[in-house]
């Protein structure tokens, strides 16, 4: 886990005037499942093409094992990637698709097809061998363009938002298949998404990207749980952000006085300065509820505007008497004791240690 | 209801007129061939098969129609080939001027085709290439790549663009990508161009008037013996033109329509 496979040194993209990727300074480990995510046009797909060479960096260098890959051709790289589109061949059969790379590399006619063979066994598509890309469902093309890139056995394997085009029972079964095969198969991956549950759902580690530059690397939890800035808070949702300025600071507490009142936080990395603004958030689905004002020093009272139903879980939306709006999180059944409707008026309450200070700058 | 079916009713009989109008001076020239009157008039005459015995006995009209075959198959090659590369140059590259670049490319047929071929005579004999089967075939070329390329971008268009980069990424380099990815995926319009090319070159008069000198190629001769006398053999000749050409188009259409249907299904 821990050797660098590839390593970006300071890349940026430059498109004419427009700076798709500002700086990009990051690692990607040997084995790992990596997802990038980020909102469109963030330069998530742009690191991603890099990568494999369909666009060369403006400034800085990609190392793939060492070796400086800004030069490299396309063709000459072994990074095969996983389409959007899928961009599977319509005039070849699901076999032939698969081949094609190994055709490409001049490997013997009888190798390819029982290779090819065997990938689509794995897959659990051999029996559409012969059938034309377009007699197939969504799933089964899915299936053979994973395939047509794993057949030839890279390092490292390059997903740019493969399952977006799935229905959403589908996607949940492509991402129990992505995460078995990464692991049985100890390659790297590296998956771009706008979807968090999906980053979230397979990745080791997840790259927030916005507007060219990275928000924050860390695993899931670390990423939802602690925030590093408001950019990756507001990406990564169902969290209540709430700014003020610093009123104490107390070694491992501190006080912030916001318009919804002082609450009280414990600290981290992010420096605190008295009477300096900060910021903090609090997971949705880490707040309390109670009809009982709470004792504890963190508390707001607030009336509820609306109620989300996504299954089993509950997002309450609600507003204190300044107009901000909170979220909670909670499940169906804990919240059906409260008997709540629109316009009540309810306490809302969190730990300290939920709370998590965001770096301003 | 009942008002739509007479509407289908009025459009049908519209249409029938339609093809009527087009089709009934090429059947009526192909009733007379088969007439054994010299001058097409009615009553017709007996069935006779005379003419078309003449113009097979005719040297002058084999050799034109060798020559009409040699021309219409090497305009189709170069032409198909032309217009394959500006086609993909338009799909693959972005450059300054790419306006302009199409444009001038697309501007053969839209000139008068006797200017065309005056052009092409002065052209071709003040670089002495005029009068031979060759200028024949360098300006069916000129005037049909346009067609070719037209057809072959349609179907380019179609392509999904990460296609070739797909191939790339799976170890294609650029050429290898164009022999087993961008060249299979243009087939149909390929094909569909050879037909349609060779289909135009097949018939066309004015500009091998020009240029062909002594070497005439079967709508040249039509008129030579037109230009004579009132001659049936000429209903014979045209028939034969007219059921290649045809055959040609539909062939070409049957491609094209082919390759549309295959483009709906994915």
């Amino acid at each position: 886990m821990s050797k660098p496979l590839v390593i970006f040194d300071k890349v940026q993209k430059h498109f004419g005037s427009f700076v798709a990727v500002k700086g990009l300074d990051f690692e990607i480990h040997q084995g790992e499942f990596l997802a990038i995510m980020g909102p469109s046009g963030c330069g998530k797909t742009t690191t991603l093409r890099m990568l494999a060479g369909l666009e060369e960096p403006s400034v800085g260098e990609i190392r793939l094992n060492g070796r400086v890959m800004n030069d490299v051709a396309p063709h000459e790289r072994d990074t095969p990637l996983v389409w959007q589109s899928l961009a599977l061949f319509p005039f070849l059969t699901a076999r032939e698709n698969v081949e094609f790379g190994l055709k490409m590399r001049g490997v013997s006619k009888a190798e390819r097809k029982q290779r090819a063979i065997k990938w689509l066994d794995k897959m659990g598509i051999l029996e559409f061998e012969n059938r034309h890309i377009s007699t197939l469902s969504g799933g089964q093309r899915q299936r053979v363009a994973l395939a047509r890139s794993l057949v030839m056995e890279p390092q490292i394997l390059l997903l740019d938002e493969p399952l977006s085009a799935l229905d959403a029972h589908l996607v949940i079964r492509m991402q129990a298949v992505l995460t078995d095969l990464q692991r049985e198969l100890g390659i790297t991956f590296v998956y771009v998404t706008h979807s968090q549950s999906e980053a979230f759902a397979m990745a080791d580690r997840v790259i927030i990207m916005g507007k060219g530059e990275i928000g924050q690397i860390g695993t899931p939890k670390e990423i939802y749980r602690a925030p590093a800035n408001r950019f990756v808070a507001e990406f990564v949702g169902r969290n209540n952000i709430l700014a003020g300025k610093v009123k104490s600071v107390d070694g491992r507490a501190a006080e912030i006085t916001t318009p919804s009142g002082i609450f009280t936080v414990p600290t981290n990395e992010v420096q605190l300065l008295e009477g300096h603004s900060a910021s903090f958030v609090i997971s949705a689905d880490l707040m309390h509820i109670a009809t009982e004002e709470p004792l504890g020093t963190n508390k707001v009272f607030c009336k509820l505007i609306s109620e989300e139903f996504v299954g089993s879980m509950v997002t309450l939306f609600l507003e204190d008497a300044q107009g901000h709006e909170f979220k909670v999180q909670m499940q169906e059944r804990e919240l059906s004791k409260f008997d709540l409707h629109s316009g009540d008026e309810i306490w809302l309450s969190w730990d300290v240690q939920s709370a998590h200070v965001l770096n301003e700058s | 209801m009942k008002q739509s079916q007479t509407l289908n009713f009025i459009l049908g009989i519209y249409v029938v007129m339609i093809f009527a109008f087009v089709f009934a001076p090429i059947i009526f020239s192909m009733v007379f061939s088969f007439n054994s009157q010299r001058f097409p008039t009615i009553p017709l005459g007996e069935f006779s098969t005379e003419w078309y015995e003449k113009v097979l006995a005719d040297p002058d009209i084999w050799k034109a129609a060798r020559n009409s075959l040699i021309v219409s198959f090497s305009t189709a090659l170069i032409a198909t080939f032309l217009g394959f590369c500006t086609a993909y140059s338009d799909f693959r590259y972005n450059f300054r001027f790419k306006g302009p670049y199409l444009a001038l490319i697309l501007l053969p047929p839209t000139i008068p085709l006797i200017i065309m071929a005056l052009a092409m005579l002065a052209w071709l004999s003040k670089i002495g290439m005029s009068g031979q089967l060759y200028s024949i075939i360098i300006a069916h070329s000129v005037l049909t790549a346009p067609f070719a390329m037209a057809v072959i971008r349609l179907r380019l268009n179609q392509m999904d663009p990460d296609l070739e980069s797909a191939a790339w990424n799976l170890g294609g380099s650029e050429w290898k990508t164009m022999r087993y990815v961008i060249v299979p995926f243009c087939k149909p319009a390929i094909f569909s161009s050879l037909f349609l090319t060779a289909a135009v070159s097949f018939d066309e008069f004015a500009v091998s008037w020009f240029v062909s000198g002594l070497n005439s190629t079967l709508p040249v001769v039509v008129l030579e013996i037109v230009q004579g006398n009132i001659d049936p053999q000429v209903n014979a000749i045209g028939t034969f033109v007219f059921l290649t050409s045809m055959t040609l188009v539909v062939l070409a259409q049957l491609f094209f329509a082919s390759r549309q249907i295959k483009g709906m299904q994915s």
